[in-house]
């Protein structure tokens, strides 16, 4: 019998969503357990990251990485396993694309410690103090990490093998992976895997006429029809510019897709390819009129950027 | 001074982190758990819209992202001015209720009963849930899978997804249930309130019948005298989606209530600079520091902090769950930190039966499940219970609904001060001079802050085991003497 496949799950800056979406392959988490050794999981297993420096490098058949890059140590441990792994995935949207937590890229390090530790209402802190990385107590020093200026995504500062989109990745979509991982059935380096080539609006059952509109909703404002595909409805769904692979989840539940996925293949930045599909369903007679129902979108960058700033052309805001 | 490293390697993933300083004598002098992670969520919400806020502060916590869904959606039904529908909030308490199914059962078999049913002090590679199967049987392990299964398949029902669902919208939900899903959804109900009772079964049968966990539950080493907190409906009964939140002092006496709106005037949290997570304390009794006893700040929030502030339970069967359990530890409010994941299934069992009473009210199939906002009120204060703790999101907007400023006290942050003194009293009383530290008192120390189901940032939780620990030992001289690692 073959030797059982060596794997390892690791959770940087993200919400811990993808653990859970691992977990929710409900009774087939027993077959993973199965068929393969996991050798690092800091949710499962008891293994240290000193046990992992002694690993040989490239003892690892697998690692499946979570959660951007956000500090110091999310990007100590990431040069670690990529050292000690054959294949790494950047798993989810945080690890891909820097995730919802990307979005703190639209401010910057000092204004987050500011709010946080200064200026929120409940915080009750006359001497003005903030974390430190070091920290003279009565006994001794404690140390922690160093929060970055910016989040990263994890190929930012390591090289990546394959990237999972989702946030978090849809179970079905793991167990494909984890099965294809089995077989030795991985597709080229560089490639997304367990997600479609094709865009959620392929996979939406909504009906699409192709019309046009005169102007946008924000969600709140507006009940949808719900057999209706909701872009045409007026109501900024990000569907046409976002790989599918989850189903059309969010249109489901009659709400609109926010880009989870990414952007599809060849695309090198996701919102601007999605402003381009949103101008092929305005309906206006010349630019003036096109700026305004464009200005009906509340928060355009944020509405683009919400799955990964960190990995698009902007990046983060300029000082 | 001796220093002791408690450190998972999981630290860097925002797990805690445990300093023990031992004196001269070998007694522990003091002990930090520090939380190592920051993300900023409360920063960069500014410049979101409002009724988008729900789907993006859900990724604050995948472990317990309806909570955060919903309550950052009753903020925003206030920014917006709107009053949801009857129905729909009748479907954001069913949801919710199979949202703290999912959550309780993941922490008392994943995390917290591999300590009672394996034990806690068997071997690391087996003290985790598939030892946890393997000793309760494959048809037990397997009816625990279903009972989590379900739970988050009527989320996804709902939502779309059961993590991080697309759900709430201000004034109601954007989908409701058909005849078909309900007549679903009563069935699994069913199922979820036998596997309830059947959870407490167990607990009785295998925790409280042995008389080495009683004892364990029973020991000064994880008792803790705090205040506690929790939401109440208009009858002082454990109220998990909307209430007044209720706090009590050391004694179980009502010392504060206060309604949503009026969190500041209640709660305060200090700044430590070896944590990124701040310290909540009652603001009226000012911070006094870690200190335990009549009279301190601290309070509790989780399971123990609701049963201990309530007066009772909301539903039938776990009411009377709840009357055994103040009987066991002889009156109110019960200090015995372990107590937790009892006070958990009671409510575990709660949760259930209001998903099959939900399930088989007749109003919740209604179509009317939202009401569109008539304008923008620019100021909302949402507060639920999260399975771990008092939840509270506070947003102010422009007249756009825009938001400008916004706040967070999340489920966890309410007992990162009991979880340092919890910490710090195991270890006091589990390290003693000449006695060896050894790997299953290592986890005994985690015992103490497991039972808080912690969720640091959330993105600590552990989902599916211990957390793997290294403990350093050094001499005065800063040499590493000694390490114990598990496994």
């Amino acid at each position: 019998m073959a030797e059982k496949l060596k794997i390892a799950s690791y959770w940087a800056a993200d919400c811990g969503g993808c653990d859970v979406a691992i977990l929710d392959t409900h009774e087939k988490f027993l077959d993973i357990v199965q068929a393969a050794d996991i050798v690092f999981m800091p949710i499962a297993v008891d293994i240290k990251e000193k046990d992992v420096e002694a690993f040989p490098d490239g003892y690892i058949d697998v690692c499946f990485f979570h959660g951007a890059i956000r500090n110091s140590e999310n990007e100590h441990m990431a040069k670690l396993l990529r050292r000690k792994s054959k294949v790494l995935v950047a798993f989810g949207s945080c690890a891909m694309m820097g995730g919802v937590p990307g979005l703190a890229n639209f401010k910057d390090r000092e204004g987050i410690l500011s709010r946080v530790y200064f200026e929120s209402p409940s915080t009750d802190n006359p001497d003005k103090v903030l974390p430190q990385t070091e920290t003279q107590v009565r006994e001794g020093v404690l140390t922690l990490p160093a929060f970055y200026e910016e989040v990263k995504t994890l190929a930012d500062v390591v090289d990546v093998d394959y990237f999972m989109p989702g946030c978090p990745p849809a179970s079905h979509q793991i167990v494909n992976v984890f099965q294809a991982i089995v077989a030795g059935n991985l597709p080229p380096k560089g490639s997304i895997v367990g997600a479609s080539t094709k865009s959620v609006c392929e996979e939406c059952s909504r009906i699409k006429e192709n019309k046009t509109i005169k102007r946008f909703y924000r969600v709140h404002e507006i009940i949808p029809d719900p057999e209706r595909c909701l872009l045409e409805q007026g109501i900024p769904c990000m569907g046409p510019a976002t790989r599918g692979g989850c189903g059309a989840a969010c249109p489901v539940a009659n709400q609109p897709c926010r880009g989870c996925y990414g952007p599809l293949d060849g695309v090198i930045d996701h919102g601007a390819k999605y402003i381009s599909a949103l101008a092929s369903v305005i309906d206006a007679n010349n630019p003036e009129e096109a700026a305004k129902i464009f200005d009906q979108i509340a928060d355009p960058a944020g509405m683009l950027y919400w799955f990964g700033l960190p990995a698009s052309l902007l990046r983060r805001v300029r000082k | 001074m001796q220093r002791i490293t408690i450190d998972p390697i999981t630290r860097l993933e925002g797990h805690g982190k445990i300093e023990i300083f031992l004196n001269e004598r070998g007694e522990v002098e003091n002990a930090y758990f520090q939380i190592p992670e920051l993300r900023g969520f409360e920063k960069f919400v500014e410049g979101r819209p409002a009724e988008e806020v729900p789907r993006i502060v859900s990724r604050i916590c995948g472990v317990c992202p309806a909570a955060h869904h919903i309550c950052a959606g009753k903020a925003v039904d206030k920014v917006f001015g709107v009053k949801p529908t009857p129905t729909a909030i009748k479907l954001r308490r069913l949801f919710y209720s199979a949202h703290y199914i999912h959550s309780h059962l993941a922490h008392f078999y994943a995390l917290a009963a591999p300590d009672f049913v394996v034990g806690p002090e068997a071997d690391p590679p087996v003290r985790n849930v598939v030892g946890l199967i393997n000793k309760v049987g494959l048809e037990t392990g397997g009816q625990v899978i279903k009972a989590r299964r379900l739970a988050q398949e009527i989320q996804a029902m709902l939502g779309g997804r059961a993590t991080h669902p697309a759900f709430v919208l201000p004034g109601g939900v954007s989908k409701g249930l058909t005849e078909g899903e309900r007549k679903q959804i009563e069935e699994w109900a069913q199922f979820e309130v036998e596997f309830a009772r059947f959870s407490l079964k167990l607990f009785e049968d295998v925790v409280l019948k042995n008389k080495q966990y009683l004892e364990l539950i029973q020991s000064d080493a994880y008792r803790l005298e705090t205040n506690y907190m929790g939401i109440v409906d208009e009858k002082n009964r454990v109220d998990f989606y909307d209430g007044e939140i209720r706090y009590v002092d050391t004694q179980g006496r009502e010392i504060g209530r206060y309604k949503e709106e009026e969190y500041l005037e209640h709660v305060a949290e200090h700044v430590e600079p070896w944590s990124y997570l701040k310290f909540p304390f009652l603001k009226k009794l000012g911070w006094k520091g870690f200190v335990e006893g009549p009279g301190t700040s601290i309070y509790q929030a989780a399971p123990l902090g609701r049963i201990n502030a309530a007066d009772a339970m909301k539903t039938p069967l776990a009411e009377e769950e709840r009357q055994k359990f103040f009987e066991f530890f002889g009156g109110r409010p019960v200090h015995n930190i372990l107590a937790t994941h009892w006070a958990r299934l009671i409510e575990l069992l709660q949760a259930a039966e209001e998903l099959l009473e939900l399930a088989r009210d007749p109003e919740i199939t209604s179509p009317d499940i939202r009401n569109i906002p008539e304008g923008v009120a620019g100021e909302g204060v949402g507060i639920i219970e999260a399975p771990r703790g008092t939840l509270t999101h506070h947003y102010k907007t422009d007249e756009r609904g825009i938001v400008v400023k916004a706040n967070l006290i999340v489920g966890t942050t309410n007992n990162n001060a009991p979880i340092c003194m919890a910490v710090k009293k195991a270890a006091q009383h589990l390290i003693k001079p000449g006695v060896a530290i050894k790997e299953g008192l290592l986890n005994m120390i985690e015992m103490a802050f497991r039972a808080f189901d912690p969720c640091f940032s959330c993105a600590t939780h552990a989902l599916l085991g211990e957390l793997p620990l290294v403990v350093n030992i050094y001499n005065h001289y800063g040499e590493l003497v000694e390490q114990i690692r598990r496994a």
